[in-house]
């Protein structure tokens, strides 16, 4: 007798997330990206539609940022360039999407200004022909005006900005509601958390289809398991028709590269540490896209490359 | 599930007599029903009982043994797709492989090499499981002594890796009486491969392409008399794999499939996605992985995943709160405090032992969280560090009032301060600055 395979019906579906607008629709983009718009977990086209695999994004900085030796390495010297580095990650590594995080706004650091931010964000404009997801620095009173003016730069870029918090949502929604933009609505490791959020966020009057979810995501060994659970739950009860949380999921995998094991020369049984630490980010990537992630934020390109390779042929399985 | 818990109940004695531990015979029969006891939970079912219930309280994908003795390794018995659901239970056995056909000192070197990859991670080991060696030569007596050369380097236990039934014979008289899993038997050779693990009493692989001829295939071998299968489902890309071990996973738990009711092994080749597609099988249902090469750099996450996958959901890894002396402190060694969430404790304490100097730990029970999550959740409090002070006995090992807090909760100094009158020292944010830190304590 011949076994059918078990589908899984289900009655949700997750909203469709277009980034980037090209020069027929007003902006400057080369490429769009679509996240989102499936039936089914991720990778299961055999149980329902499944048109858009997970996309990767790569971070870059305002200023340079304090990364572990071997991002550094790997990098090469354009840590202080943010148009270089953003070139590279298009071009030599293939990234999707470039996620510029305006960290060098921070009042506690660099203390730039939203004017000095918005050059940044135009050189990136036009270095890359990607779509851009643009972070503040997170101190929100500097927040509201630096999206206020980089908002406007991205106006007609169709782009992403973030993040709205459960305090702190309402200046950077009007900014993403002004200016057209997506936003990533960040929530704490716990499912209700994330439906809270979105519930604020809607009721504020962001649109449902322009809210991606960040759940939060522990890197491997320190918090992945919280995480890997989370985001399944989340991706279930969408599936099962809960509409305030059929959004397309973001996770940063960069965060894999806190924990130390990712990163120390001498670890017992643990084998040469410049392979180590981008396997390391890598299985912290699968495995956030096995359990739902749809858009990526990483950081090293060999770890880039093994997400890359695994979406390419998990894609095409059914 | 198989039987309901009223089709179970009509088997059991029905003297409610609470030995196993259910206050009714009936309730243990849901309990039945749900796979949340096991029958011989019950002293009193008959042996007819026993037979009648047998396929309903089996469990819906077979625990098969690997190997004999401490090193023993059990794969399957799963009951959930999603380990929010409970948990998953017995965690994918990982396995390094060596070939024949290497000369006799790589061979050792090799078995030598993937025995010796263990380590301790949060107080749990981990390890490879098993080591595989592949009949490449064509040679039955090369492969056998290929066997006894990894066996002479290594306790784990075996996969022999082989389709011809006479490398598979030779290999068993050296290791069969171990328990190896004999991989595989295929359409073509399944007679001889089923009699040779019924005869040495070793589970045995079977590989087919497709679910269907699989399952035919499993038929034919339980048929035959072995019931210890463990389904190959081939070299294939990603999305197939998961697709194919999804739907056995469903199968079995959904729609109680018993044809192939059995766990799922997968073999990595060798290539630069090699790392992707273990790390894909230890999360979505693979109960084996047998990796073609083994690189320590990648294996070390992929054992980290495996950790994360297969805890308990509901309880984070923890370890007992108490005083902890690291090293051999005195009245006048420093006491520092952290918390019980394993991750963290042992991130600590290997910290400490770091910097050489003894000192007193003292452990807080957050329930299981770790620092800052217990700090913001409100579940470690100046309160409680006050209570454990003052009762843990640890004042009368002290010559001093001092206490390191962590760098993270600087925020509870004061009050702490107010509410011991210790003096409250804080520490670096991160414990791997302890080691430079201590140099700098009196
Ligand atoms: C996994 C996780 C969880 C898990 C719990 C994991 C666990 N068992 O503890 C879950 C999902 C349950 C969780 C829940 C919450 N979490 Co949480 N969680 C995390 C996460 C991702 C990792 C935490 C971790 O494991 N760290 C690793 C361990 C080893 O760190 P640690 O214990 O702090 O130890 C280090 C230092 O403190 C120091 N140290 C420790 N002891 C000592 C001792 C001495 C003497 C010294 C010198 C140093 C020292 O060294 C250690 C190694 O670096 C972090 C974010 C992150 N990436 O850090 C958020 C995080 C800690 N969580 C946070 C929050 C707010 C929460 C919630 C309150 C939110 C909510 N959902 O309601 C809840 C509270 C829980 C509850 N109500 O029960 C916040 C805390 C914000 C803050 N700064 O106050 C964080 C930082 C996330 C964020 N960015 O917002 N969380
Ligand atoms: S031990 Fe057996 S007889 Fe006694 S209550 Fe339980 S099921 Fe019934």
């Amino acid at each position: 007798m011949p076994i059918q395979f078990p589908a899984e019906k289900y009655t949700g579906r997750i909203a469709e997330i277009t980034l980037g607008a090209t020069k027929e629709e007003g902006g400057t983009r080369a490429r769009k990206v679509t996240v989102g718009g499936q039936a089914a977990l991720n990778f299961h086209g055999a149980d329902g539609a499944y048109p858009n695999p997970p996309a990767v994004a790569m971070e870059i900085y305002d200023v340079a940022p304090e990364l572990p030796e071997e991002v550094v390495r790997a990098l090469g010297p354009v840590l202080d360039r943010p148009a270089a580095w953003a070139r590279k990650c298009v071009e030599d590594w293939h990234a999707d999407l470039v996620c510029l995080k305006l960290k060098g706004t921070n009042p506690e650091a660099e203390n730039r200004s939203p004017e000095d931010a918005a050059r940044t964000v135009e050189e990136v404009l036009k270095a890359v022909g990607v779509p851009l997801v643009v972070y503040g620095s997170g101190a929100e009173e500097k927040d509201t005006r630096v999206m206020q003016v980089v908002g406007e730069l991205l106006k007609k870029e169709n782009c992403a900005i973030g993040q709205a918090e459960n305090e702190k949502y309402k200046s950077i929604s009007v900014a993403s509601m002004g200016f057209g933009q997506s936003l990533v609505a960040f929530s704490n490791l716990d499912i209700n958390l994330a439906k809270q959020l979105n519930i604020l966020l809607t009721d504020f009057g962001v649109k449902r289809e322009r809210i991606l979810m960040d759940p939060l995501l522990g890197g491997l060994g320190y918090g992945l398991d919280y995480s890997y659970s989370v985001i399944e739950r989340i991706r279930l009860a969408a599936l099962a028709g809960d509409t305030m949380l059929q959004n397309p999921i973001l996770v940063d995998t960069s965060i894999a590269w806190n924990a130390r094991e990712a990163t120390i020369g001498e670890l017992a049984a643990g084998g040469d540490a410049a392979r180590r630490g981008p396997a390391w980010e890598a299985t912290t990537g699968i495995a956030s896209m096995v359990a739902g992630a749809d858009l990526l934020v990483m950081r090293h390109p060999e770890a880039v490359k093994m997400v890359k390779g695994a979406i390419a042929e998990l894609k095409g399985g059914a | 599930m198989g039987l309901t818990a009223l089709e179970i109940y009509k088997h059991l004695p029905k003297k409610n007599c609470t030995e196993c531990g259910v206050p009714t015979c009936l309730a243990f029969a849901m309990q039945l029903a749900s796979l949340k006891v096991k029958l011989e939970a019950c002293p009193y079912v008959t042996e007819q009982a026993k037979a009648a219930l047998a396929a309903s309280s089996a469990p819906p994908i077979r625990l098969v043994k690997i190997g004999t003795g401490p090193n023993e390794v059990g794969i399957g018995d799963e009951v959930v797709l999603f380990r929010h659901d409970k948990t998953f239970f017995h965690p994918t056995a990982l396995a390094g492989m060596v070939l024949d056909t290497s000369p006799e000192a790589d061979i050792a070197a090799g078995a030598a090499g993937l025995n010796s990859l263990r380590t301790e991670r949060v107080g749990l080991m981990m390890k490879l499981d098993m080591i595989a060696v592949r009949a490449a030569a064509g040679d039955p007596a090369r492969f056998a002594h290929a066997v006894s050369v990894v066996r002479s380097k290594s306790d784990l236990p075996l996969v022999l890796v082989s389709d011809s039934a006479a490398a598979m014979e030779a290999g068993l008289k050296v290791a069969g009486k171990d328990r190896p899993l004999i991989h595989a038997a295929t359409a073509a050779n399944w007679e001889a491969m089923t009699k040779l693990a019924k005869d040495n009493k070793c589970p045995l692989a079977i590989t087919a392409p497709g679910l269907d001829a699989l399952s035919d295939l499993a038929a034919k071998v339980k048929g035959a008399g072995v019931e210890d299968i463990v389904l190959d489902i081939g070299e294939m890309p990603m999305g197939k794999a998961l697709e194919t071990l999804t739907a056995l996973r469903r199968l079995t738990i959904k729609k109680s499939n018993r044809a192939v009711g059995y766990p799922v092994l997968m073999l990595v080749k060798d290539d630069e996605l090699a790392p992707m597609r273990a790390a894909l099988g230890v999360m979505k249902y693979a109960s084996a992985v047998i990796l073609e090469r083994v690189d320590p750099a990648t294996l070390y996450p992929l054992m980290t995943l495996r950790q994360n996958i297969y805890t308990d959901p509901q309880k984070p890894i923890q370890v007992k709160a108490g005083i902890y002396e690291i090293g051999k402190p005195t009245d006048g060694s420093p006491l520092m405090f952290t918390t019980n969430f394993s991750l963290t404790f042992f991130t600590v304490q290997g910290d400490i032992e770091k910097s050489k100097s003894p000192a007193y730990l003292m452990v807080l029970d957050t329930e299981g969280l770790s620092v800052m999550t217990a700090f913001a959740a409100g579940k470690l409090t100046p309160e409680m560090v006050e209570k454990m002070l003052n009762e843990s006995g640890i004042k009368a090992r002290l010559g001093h009032r001092k206490l390191i807090i962590p760098g993270i909760v600087a925020r509870m100094s004061g009050k702490l301060c107010e509410l011991t009158s210790w003096e409250v020292v804080v520490g670096p944010r991160d414990s791997s600055g302890i080691p430079s830190f201590m140099k700098t304590w009196k």
